[in-house]
């Protein structure tokens, strides 16, 4: 028999599992960018540790830990209220690795802004013995897009230096799946329901990195766990520019999507090679540029798939895929078409 | 009247529809995210409208709006997005809006435990907001109260143009239990009082004698101004102390004066008793088999379960406290209508047996803060 001992990087035993989190005053280590699997495994550690109560399948907590691989110092991380912060606080423990701070639903990028603006303070009297503390912020649709615009949109124009990681489940999954302004048309939620009257949330889904786009913030960009090494540069790029960062994560909700646990991944992969969520970045020099799978269909054409291909896994379009809902998918495609001809127009890398 | 199977959100639902209900705005919140799903489906069915907005600011500044426009309008959330609406409900005071606002109470403060449950925020319910105001707060103890508080919600601000708050629980709001529901004419549903007056007669704060001024809503083909600075009876804004003193006042008043339809409380087993124990909402639910059973061991227990929190009809609860020699009041906080009991029946015969448990509190443990009194 085989005896399988599992190696003790890159934390010894008997430390504590937030140890590589841990930086001296003083220390001037920038943490390198590695896309090296092995090597990921061995040196790091992401700042969600094991043991949050997030549900089975979901992509959230994946977002986090890609993020955290992406960060390159001390950080301090901010979440609004949502699933992501309800279950990985619960009393007596806590998954966070890096100092962390909820606040309320609808501020986390004035939360954000006051950290930032304090260590800035900090840092012109020589009072913060690092030389740079990063303040990253996750936040869900409903307190990015929704309720928490507000706060958003002002941290934006006053130009605090802070990454807001937007993950996307496209509802509130927190309180039990009501739809949001991320909801996408057409998708079945508790307060869209799907009858005879009515298929869905009826709305289109509100352009919310557009919107970062229209605030000319340093960096804007699009993502989804799927493409994790895209995903990876961007957090760094969104943290070592100087100003706001705004990245919009796509991150599928196994229990509000209703798709199975194993397909997390491939949802969001397929929103991607379906062109319904294309990948881009956005900085006021170089404008939009593609990135990764979205480049790779904008030179050949041929690798977008039908957005049939992204409904059929999720049981919130379930009605669209009856016979004669057929003219609801056309009008979605429609809508895709029209979205990603645009953006294709718009990005300076696309081939015309 | 039908027998049924609700939770304490559908039957607030359901009464709200018998009552009139034709919009109802919302925001997801654990507890309260279940009534509005359950009025997304049915309300369109009668021809009404469930819209979700994009923050509870949002929410009750659109119901005070769909009130204006001549629609019955209800809101319901919890205490983070009940703290939102603050200046809402202010709003809805100061231009004498009928509108219903649902506060299911979760365990504070701040995000708190959002699926359990206290009664901390029964300050909070009365006095939300900034300005010298009262407003009706009812708390039920049962699906079945909360059916009929919520019918009486609708017709108290209709009658007396206000904001009312219902203010329920974590528990009662997901507890399913038997209640009888009504039938269109079987329960008297109070409609805004309209002018009578040619519209160019028409002042939009001209009260009469029951010092509630007829409404004219947007297209009745009246001059509709709805004005949230001190106002006179055209609805201008005038900084003065006459105009300021005049509208308080009455704000104050036609609520006062109808404090005999405002106020309700339920007694039982007062005649005789010594020791009464005072209760509401969800605590009351277990404070009532602890004075039953305190009762059948032969001590002189009554029980007085408070139906309106805010205001109090202090002259009605003081004569129904005023032969028992020890008040023991029961609630889930650190103390709130104990000290209005203290006020009104006295301090030296009021006794507080504060249960702080975001559990619905067992028997022994309402027995054993009680016992300490007896």
């Amino acid at each position: 028999m085989v005896v399988k001992t599992l190696p003790e990087f890159p934390v010894k035993k008997g430390e504590p599992a937030y140890k590589l989190w841990i930086f001296e005053p003083g220390e001037k280590k920038e943490m390198p960018l590695v896309f090296n699997l092995r090597q990921l495994a061995e040196t790091r550690r992401p700042a969600l540790l094991p043991g949050h109560r997030l549900c089975a399948g979901c992509a959230a907590p994946i977002v986090v830990k890609l993020a955290s691989f992406a960060f390159r110092g001390p950080t301090i991380v901010v979440t609004a209220t949502g699933c992501l912060e309800v279950s990985s606080t619960i009393f007596p423990y806590t998954s966070w690795a890096v100092p962390w701070i909820h606040n309320a639903f609808e501020n986390a990028a004035a939360t954000a802004s006051g950290v930032e603006a304090a260590l800035k303070a900090l840092k012109k009297t020589g009072r913060l013995p690092y030389d740079h503390v990063d303040v990253v912020v996750f936040a869900g649709d409903g307190g990015t897009f929704d309720i928490g615009l507000q706060s958003l949109s002002g941290a934006a124009e006053r130009g605090h230096d802070f990454l807001y990681i937007l993950y996307d489940n496209e509802a509130y999954m927190n309180t039990g799946i009501q739809r949001s302004a991320g909801t996408p048309k057409y998708a079945w939620t508790t307060t869209s329901p799907v009858g005879s009257v009515l298929p869905g949330k009826m709305e289109n889904k509100k352009p919310i990195a557009e919107i970062m786009v229209a605030h000319r913030i340093p960096y804007v960009a699009t993502a989804t766990p799927a493409h994790w090494m895209d995903f990876m540069k961007k957090v760094r790029k969104g943290i070592e520019v100087e100003g706001p960062a705004f990245i919009h994560t796509l991150s599928s909700c196994d229990r509000g999507w209703r798709h199975d646990t194993a397909l997390t991944l491939e949802v969001t992969r397929r929103a991607v090679d379906t062109c319904y969520f294309p990948l881009w970045e956005w900085t006021p020099q170089s404008g939009y540029m593609l990135t990764d799978r979205s480049l790779a269909i904008a030179r050949n054409p041929k690798l977008k798939q039908p957005i049939e291909k992204y409904l059929e896994l999720q049981g919130r379009f379930r009605h669209l895929l009856k016979p004669e809902n057929k003219h609801l998918v056309k009008e979605l495609q429609e809508l895709v078409d029209a979205a990603w001809e645009e953006l294709l127009r718009k990005a300076s890398n696309a081939p015309r | 009247m039908k027998r049924e199977f609700l939770s304490g959100n559908r039957a607030v639902a359901e009464a709200a529809l018998l009552s009139g209900l034709r919009f109802y705005a919302g925001y997801p919140i654990t507890p309260a995210s279940d009534l509005m799903e359950y009025l997304a489906e049915r309300l369109p069915k009668v021809g009404g409208i469930a819209v979700q907005f994009e923050d509870e600011i949002a929410s009750i500044n659109a119901a005070i709006g769909a009130s204006w426009a001549g629609a019955k309008a209800m809101t319901a959330t919890s205490g983070p997005g009940f703290s939102l609406m603050a200046e809402g409900i202010s709003l809805a005071v100061a231009t004498e809006t009928p509108l219903v606002v649902v506060d299911i109470m979760r365990a504070g403060p701040s995000t708190g435990i959002p699926t359990k449950t206290t009664q901390s925020d029964v300050y909070q319910a009365r006095w939300l907001a900034h300005g010298d105001y009262i407003l009706p707060v009812f708390a039920p103890w049962s699906a079945q109260d909360s059916y009929d508080l919520t019918i009486k919600a609708f017709n108290v601000s209709e009658k007396l143009r206000t904001p009312v708050i219902l203010l329920s629980d974590a528990v009662i709001a997901h507890m399913w239990e038997t209640l009888y529901t009504r039938e269109p004419g079987e329960v008297e549903i109070v409609s805004r009082k309209k002018p009578v007056e040619p519209p160019e007669e028409y002042k939009p704060y001209k009260a009469g004698e029951d010092l509630v001024p007829p409404m004219a809503v947007f297209g009745e083909g009246y001059k509709v101004i709805v004005e949230s600075l001190v106002h006179d009876e055209a609805g201008y804004y005038r900084q003065d102390t006459r105009t300021y003193r005049e509208m308080v006042t009455r704000l104050r008043e036609k609520i006062m004066r109808n404090i005999g339809v405002v106020y309700e409380h339920e007694e039982y087993w007062l005649e005789d008793a010594k020791i009464i124990i005072v209760s509401y909402g969800s605590t009351a639910r277990m404070a009532y088999p602890v004075a039953k059973s305190l009762l059948s061991r032969g001590l002189r227990v009554g029980f007085l379960r408070l139906k309106t929190l805010w205001p109090l009809d202090e002259g009605k609860l003081s004569s129904a406290l005023s032969k028992a020699d020890k008040i023991i009041v029961v609630e889930n906080n650190t103390g709130r209508i104990y000290y209005d009991i203290a006020r009104i029946a006295g301090r030296d015969r009021a006794r507080f047996s504060p249960i702080l448990t975001v559990d619905p509190p067992g028997f022994n443990e309402v027995l054993e803060a009680v016992s300490r009194w007896l």
